[in-house]
């Protein structure tokens, strides 16, 4: 297997791109958006979390099969979350 | 040295070191994938009862310090860079720039848990720490006040524990860069504790907005 060297530049790139969106979601956090000061914040931290994960956890490099695990993982996340918030979410209801 | 480099990089039950590279790979992304549920857990918990109190839970997170928040999230975002650098290092086999970053690594680490040591303390003066003493001043409902810093203890503290494992391995990995063990044919290590390292960056990344952020806004009409 070769290995994929990055070039520093890419991770300079990446890492002050990832200190602006830092600045950002803190100054956004001011400006009263109401229900979507929370999308904001975490879309963000997504995006992060995602520029952390391709290029600093060299993921997008990565075999298909590191990436299901990876993918699985979250999915399982999501349904936790999703299905716990479809619960409390809709007791109100009855 | 070359042969055991060799041996290191190619352990007799694999058939090829690529091959050895990926199983290493993939069972700290299976760790990980197991350590995505462990804080999943929390950050539900803090999911549900946020939604539940939020008026409670913007006034008891305003309380928290935004600008120290923030210089420690590029505190810990710098300290991934380093890590990177550092795997990159031994890639590229420099040995002297794996020893540094690493160093700076474990500085940076050590810096982020500094900060949150003095804002744990801050607490305790302020009488922030869920218990007997806890008061939140101006707060009618403190107990619902108490449950925002029983998750912010809770998933900041466990957090930091992770950091406090992720400096000792980091410690594990200079000792031995100084002692040459790692080569562009194997530093499967430096590239797995670097796994671990950025994973734990990703858990703050959630946290730093969730726990300080989310009521900011709230500033003038509550």
């Amino acid at each position: 297997m070769s290995e994929h060297i990055d070039s520093p530049r890419v991770y300079v790139a990446v890492f002050i791109a990832l200190l602006a969106c830092t600045l950002l979601t803190t100054m956004v956090a001011e400006v009263d958006l109401g229900f979507f000061n929370v999308v904001v914040a975490l879309v963000i931290a997504v995006i992060k979390m995602l520029l952390v994960a391709l290029f600093f956890m060299h993921l997008r490099h990565s075999t298909v099969l590191m990436k299901v695990v990876v993918g699985g993982g979250l999915l399982w996340l999501l349904i936790m979350l999703g299905l716990s918030a479809t619960d409390y979410g809709t007791r109100g209801w009855l | 040295l070359s042969s055991s480099a060799e041996a290191l990089a190619l352990r007799e039950q694999f058939s090829t070191p690529g091959q050895q590279k990926e199983a290493s790979s993939l069972g700290m992304w299976i760790f990980l994938v197991t350590e995505i549920m462990f804080f999943g857990g929390m950050f539900l918990a803090y999911s549900i009862y946020r939604s539940s109190y939020p008026d409670v839970f913007a006034r008891a997170s305003n309380t928290l310090n935004v600008v120290i928040g923030a210089v420690n999230t590029a505190v810990l975002l710098c300290s991934s860079f380093t890590m990177v650098m550092a795997v990159h290092s031994a890639q590229v086999g420099s040995r002297r720039a794996l020893i540094w970053f690493l160093i700076l690594t474990i500085l940076l680490g050590g810096v982020f848990l500094g900060v949150k040591a003095y804002e744990w303390n801050q607490k305790f003066e302020e009488h922030h720490v869920p218990g007997p003493t806890f008061h939140l001043e101006g707060e009618t409902q403190q107990g619902r006040a108490q449950l925002f810093f029983s998750l912010y203890f809770l998933m900041t503290g466990l957090h930091a524990l992770h950091m406090v494992v992720g400096v000792g391995l980091m410690l594990t990995l200079l000792y031995l860069a100084y002692k040459g063990r790692y080569t562009p044919e194997y530093y499967t290590p430096v590239d797995v504790g670097g796994l671990y390292w950025h994973f734990v960056d990703i858990v703050w990344i959630f946290l730093f907005p969730l726990l300080y952020l989310i009521g900011r806004h709230y500033h003038g009409h509550v």
